[in-house]
């Protein structure tokens, strides 16, 4: 994603569906009820099925991997571990990968419903805010000044996070700079100049820089493996991210209707977008901080989830964070077991099973609207 | 698009000649614009002759070009071999890219779309860096025959196969037209595929590949030669003129589709097949430069400006995409301290090219 265009050619695509000619805005408001009225889901069952397939893939992701285990083997670990190879397997690699895929797949699935709910715009992900770009050029710039002390996993983290959430902060705080406030379309413009200028400087370090570059290609595969260890050091800003998107939820589907008809329904509208850029902004960087750039979880698991149950945010928020873990922890499962005995990264695997399904959904339904 | 059309001077309206049965509407300004478009890609041509590389002076240039009895043949090896076919590569992939993006804005009725969005650049980047790395084997490169066939050949196969995928199933068959959102989506599935394939293939290989193929994929000229570029002419060319001739949908396909089918075009054929040109023009262009950005984007834009046309005139728009390229390879590659793909300078160039347009329109409907 980083490599290609600097990003750009996202940020076009984003961009499409503000035009206002027949953009996605404009034309697809009033098709909402249409197209859902239709069919009338039960928001409580799609939580609930999403909710097994999570169970079924925290499961998957305990049991198979490069040694096979049984549940009393995982059991036996977990509670009663005595030094075996197999136990030290299971505590020592796969339990942390298991968290760190649960943690990284809720935080993306959050940030991704919540951006997609404070854009309007289907097509939109986190990295909208920079943080993925911002993570990018840290990480690049660490390897140039820093060399190889800040390749390890823990530097990285480290940076990536710093740079993450840098480059949030920028595209805020320019983004809010106008008399409105924080709108939508500053903020996507803001965005697009944080992501093509950071871009843009990564670009011009990694092709004068081999070192750099070695270490870009590697960090910007993304990947749940190596950094489950550092879930307690960001635990604080999990808390945080969490609660800002717990406090955000209760106006979005006010926002749906648009900032006016939000605001004479007495949301804040202000505030409300500040809470809920707030929550992307941190939930993304933890998840950027912990796996790298997954970018296409935070696009494809809203999607999911509003196809399960519905528009309503009270459940398209929670459903997208569960679907979000079940989904990364699947790809991860799989990515283990097709590339034995490697192992193909959960970035690519979730793109290429994935992005067919998402073409498959934009083609299924009258369209993928908000 | 904007529906009225203003002349800043009247003289320079546009006026029907008639002669019979037949009549023709000629527009002077964008006849000027036209002619003034063709000086200035000689003169991005020449000055790209001159100073890409140790500078010729221009008698040298177009002695070399001309080869008249005395020249030296080193010259005309210079000039003929060595930077002729750069200059040629970064013309023509300029036009074909420009006018690739005009057919897509139209087709999307969308003047932020371009051909990225179908695939066509991601698809062309996963063929491309699959042989770099693949092929490429240690830091030695590309031997011979690889560079030479299998390097253009993937990229066109990548992206004639992903931009065709998203052409055939941006369509639904009970809706037999183009649904724009639809395309774009589906656009963004294919590129999400294409993309991270390309991202794990980069670690696959010798970083020396890595680099190879990232200078590939920001759009690059270097090292173009003759049987590089002449496969890629014989095909653009037919294409710019198959363009040329379906210039005459783009007028009424501007209009919605009620208002465009009820004005006699056919839909049904017309938009299937500029999507198709578009597609195979944009493979075309980024087979020989690689994905430049941007230039599909604002040159349309440029010649719809400057020509003061509802659409823009797809020859004006070709020579300008043409001179942009030749003259942004001549200033990322030559004239600055440290030599850049051209694709990164089109990027900084476009990207508040994008975002003023994006402001303008949001100012507009507010």
């Amino acid at each position: 994603m980083l490599l290609d265009c600097s990003g750009t050619h996202r940020l076009r695509a984003i961009f499409l569906a503000y035009y206002p000619w027949g953009s996605a805005v404009t034309a697809v408001l009033p098709r909402v009820p249409l197209a859902e009225g239709r069919r009338r889901r039960a928001p409580a069952r799609g939580l609930g099925a999403a909710v097994v397939l999570l169970l079924a893939a925290l499961l998957g992701s305990v049991l198979i991997g490069g040694l096979e285990s049984s549940l009393a083997d995982v059991w036996h670990a977990l509670a009663t571990p005595d030094g075996s190879v197999a136990d030290v397997a299971i505590r020592e690699l796969r339990w942390p990968r298991t968290l760190n895929g649960l943690v990284v797949g809720a935080c993306l699935g959050i940030a991704g419903c919540l951006t997609q709910a404070h854009t309007r715009n289907p097509i939109a992900d986190p990295g909208l805010l920079g943080i993925y770009s911002g993570a990018a050029l840290a990480i690049v710039t660490g390897s140039l000044l820093g060399g190889a002390a800040l390749e390890a996993p823990g530097p990285q983290a480290v940076l990536a996070f710093v740079g993450a959430v840098a480059a949030s902060a920028l595209v805020f705080a320019v983004g809010s700079a106008s008399r409105h406030g924080v709108t939508t379309v500053t903020l996507v413009l803001a965005g697009a100049a944080v992501t093509a200028l950071a871009g843009g400087l990564v670009s011009v370090i990694v092709l004068s820089n081999d070192a750099a570059l070695d270490t870009l290609r590697f960090w910007q595969l993304g990947s749940i493996a190596v950094r489950g260890g550092m879930i307690p050091g960001v635990l604080p800003f999990l808390v945080v991210g969490l609660l800002l998107a717990a406090l955000n939820i209760g106006s979005l589907n006010a926002l749906a209707l648009g900032e006016e008809t939000a605001a004479s329904l007495g949301v804040d509208v202000r505030r409300s977008r500040t809470v809920g850029v707030a929550a992307i902004a941190v939930l993304a960087a933890v998840a950027v901080t912990l796996a790298g750039p997954i970018a296409f979880a935070g696009l494809l698991v809203p999607h999911l989830a509003r196809r399960l149950v519905g528009l309503d945010y009270r459940w398209q928020v929670p459903c997208s964070a569960v679907l979000g873990a079940a989904v990364l922890l699947l790809a991860d499962t799989a990515g283990r077991v097709v590339a034995r005995p490697g192992e193909l990264p959960v970035g690519v695997l979730l793109a290429v099973i994935g992005g067919p399904f998402f073409i498959h959904l934009a083609r299924r339904r009258k369209l993928v609207s908000l | 698009m904007s529906a009225t059309v203003t002349s800043p001077r009247p003289r320079l309206r546009p006026r029907v000649l008639r002669a019979g049965q037949v009549s023709f509407v000629l527009r002077p300004r964008v006849l000027l614009v036209g002619l003034l478009a063709v000086a200035v890609l000689l003169l991005a041509v020449l000055a790209h002759l001159m100073f890409a590389g140790r500078p010729l002076s221009l008698g040298d240039v177009l002695r070399g070009l001309a080869t008249p009895a005395g020249t030296p043949p080193r010259l005309t090896l210079q000039v003929q071999e060595f930077r002729l076919p750069r200059t040629v590569a970064g013309a023509l992939a300029g036009a074909c890219l420009a006018v690739s993006g005009a057919l897509t804005q139209n087709v999307a009725r969308n003047p932020l779309a371009t051909p990225e969005i179908l695939g066509v650049t991601s698809g062309a980047s996963l063929g491309a860096v699959s042989v770099l790395v693949l092929a490429g084997g240690g830091a030695g490169g590309l031997s011979g025959v690889a560079a030479a066939l299998g390097l253009p050949l993937a990229a066109a196969a990548g992206a004639v196969l992903f931009g065709g995928t998203v052409f055939l199933l941006a369509f639904r068959r009970s809706q037999d037209l183009l649904d724009s959102n639809r395309m774009v989506l589906v656009g963004l599935g294919a590129t999400a595929v294409a993309t991270s394939l390309v991202t794990w293939m980069l670690t696959l290989g010798d970083v020396s590949n890595a680099a190879q193929a990232l200078t590939w994929m920001s759009g690059s000229l270097n090292g173009r030669d003759w049987d590089a570029v002449i496969p890629v002419v014989a095909v653009a060319l037919p294409l710019l003129l198959l363009s040329a001739m379906a210039g005459r949908w783009l007028l009424l396909g501007s209009f919605d589709d009620n208002t465009a089918r009820s004005l006699g075009l056919p839909l049904r054929v017309t938009r299937p097949a500029l999507l198709l040109l578009a597609v195979l023009l944009a493979a075309a262009g980024t087979v020989l430069a690689g994905p430049v950005a941007f230039v599909a984007l604002v040159c349309p834009l440029a010649a719809r400006h400057v020509t003061g046309a509802v659409v823009p005139p797809l020859g004006v728009t070709a020579l300008l995409g043409a001179a942009f390229v030749v003259v942004a390879d001549l200033v990322a590659g030559f004239l600055l301290p440290h030599a850049l793909p051209v694709g990164v300078l089109t990027t900084v160039l476009g990207a508040p090219v994008l975002i003023a347009l994006v402001l303008r329109s949001q100012r507009r409907t507010s």
